[in-house]
């Protein structure tokens, strides 16, 4: 049984967000309490969106009028196989299968997503009031980076816009962007963000571990360690805490423990730029500087970041996991597109 | 194989705004800054384009560096393949 964490429920329209079938009946009527469960979800931050087989302009319409259109990211209203439609969000929120659920009361479609997507959780529309109580659905607390995490990606949206109209090299965007990355010793109100940071990214995470907030507030206060959180904004808002380091610090060098990004800051090549300071950082301090990574299946983006850092394999750690070290030479600047503030005590 | 090389690196590389050009030989890691998703682009398009499969010893910076030092890569490792 896969248990991991839901971070986007897909929802059918016709008797499952309302009753009746609307290009049948016309009046349909929202099943009762509904948008209190696509405001809850989303106060979680949990994304909603809609895989329908129905009239884009006539489905859009109905949810206007019934006041909850702004719930729904990337909906897919169109004559598709739900399976596709559920592809084309899965492309957009860059997330796994098994982050996904999908509700829909016709058995048909839910056998029709599984039987192409096995990892989406199908579950039946009578229980919508339920799923919220539900611990895939249940973080056990809510960050303010997670509230906003709607928000977050329509400016995403627009940012995307942008960069594809426009016409400027891709350096010349990036200047454009503004970009201001902070790069700071982690406060105890960080530990949050930073727990869930470990439990929602996959994609870039360079060993694949999750650290609880029990976990990491031991870390912040033991002298041997450090956690660093990266977060970054641009002239079209904030993108929140993104990046999160933990450092074990002994006295002839310093260990990368984990290191991983969230996946919305991919493109902006934030990873490059902290492995970057780290090295430069370590060869002023003349301390060896080594990483620990191991292969999930998904995190390859890790491993070149880290071995086009100039680290290499040192030794097996045993449970798949390995050590990486750097000659910290041939150190590349930093790019000039970024503005960057660091605010770490190293001793 | 030089070439749509070259041009994968000139339409995908974020460094060369106004001067795009560089010599096979010319380090490209060190005319600006190479990000990882970058990297792992190039990695996939060498894959891809010339249906090689990069080992984790593969993905050293060294095979990677200029023009002339992922053709002589690809085509050793096509080499290999052959032989195979």
């Amino acid at each position: 049984m896969n248990e991991s964490v839901i971070k986007c429920v897909v929802w059918d329209l016709d008797d499952t967000i309302w009753t009746g079938i609307l290009l049948e009946d016309g009046d349909v009527m929202l099943k009762p309490r509904i948008s209190d469960v696509l405001e809850t979800l989303d106060n979680r931050g949990i994304l909603n969106s809609i895989a329908s087989r129905n009239d884009f302009d006539a489905a859009k319409g109905k949810l206007e009028e019934f006041g909850i259109d702004h719930f729904f990211l990337f909906p897919q209203i169109n004559w598709n196989a739900k399976s596709f439609s559920i592809e084309k969000i899965r492309e957009k929120v860059n997330i796994g299968y098994d982050a996904m659920m999908f509700i829909d009361d016709q058995p048909f479609e839910r056998e029709e997503v599984s039987s192409v997507h096995r990892e989406v959780w199908c579950v039946d529309s009578g229980r919508y009031l339920d799923i919220a109580e539900h611990p895939r659905l249940k973080p056990s607390y809510v960050t303010g980076d997670s509230r906003m995490r709607r928000l977050m990606i329509l400016d995403d949206l627009v940012r995307q816009a942008e960069e594809e109209e426009s016409a400027l090299p891709r350096q010349e965007f990036l200047r454009g962007l503004g970009m201001n990355l902070d790069v700071s010793d982690a406060g105890e109100d960080d530990l949050l963000r930073a727990e869930e940071l470990t439990y929602r990214t996959n994609q870039l995470n360079a060993t694949g571990e999750r650290y609880s907030v029990e976990d990491l507030k031991k870390l912040r206060l033991s002298d041997r360690h450090k956690i660093l959180i990266c977060e970054l904004e641009d002239r079209f808002g904030k993108y929140g805490k993104i990046g999160l380091a933990v450092i074990e610090l002994s006295p002839g060098g310093w260990l990368l423990k984990l290191l991983l990004f969230s996946c919305r800051v991919m493109s902006r090549g934030v990873g490059t730029v902290l492995l970057t300071l780290l090295r430069s950082e370590a060869r002023n301090r003349k301390v060896k500087l080594e990483a620990e990574f191991r292969h999930t299946g998904r995190n390859r983006m890790m491993y070149v970041a880290y071995k086009f850092a100039g680290f290499r394999e040192a030794a097996e750690l045993g449970d798949g996991k390995m050590l990486l070290d750097n000659d910290l030479s041939e150190i590349p600047p930093l790019p000039d597109h970024m503005n960057i503030v660091t605010n770490v005590r190293w001793s | 194989m030089r070439e749509k090389i070259r041009e994968f690196i000139k339409s995908n590389f974020n460094v060369f705004s106004d001067d795009l050009d560089f010599a096979d030989d010319e380090n490209i890691f060190q005319k600006g800054f190479v990000d990882s998703l970058f990297a792992l682009k190039l990695v996939n398009f060498l894959e891809s384009e010339f249906s090689i499969r990069m080992r984790n010893e593969d993905l050293d910076i060294k095979n990677f560096q200029c023009v002339d030092s992922m053709v002589s890569f690809v085509e050793a490792r096509l080499q290999e393949v052959g032989e195979s």
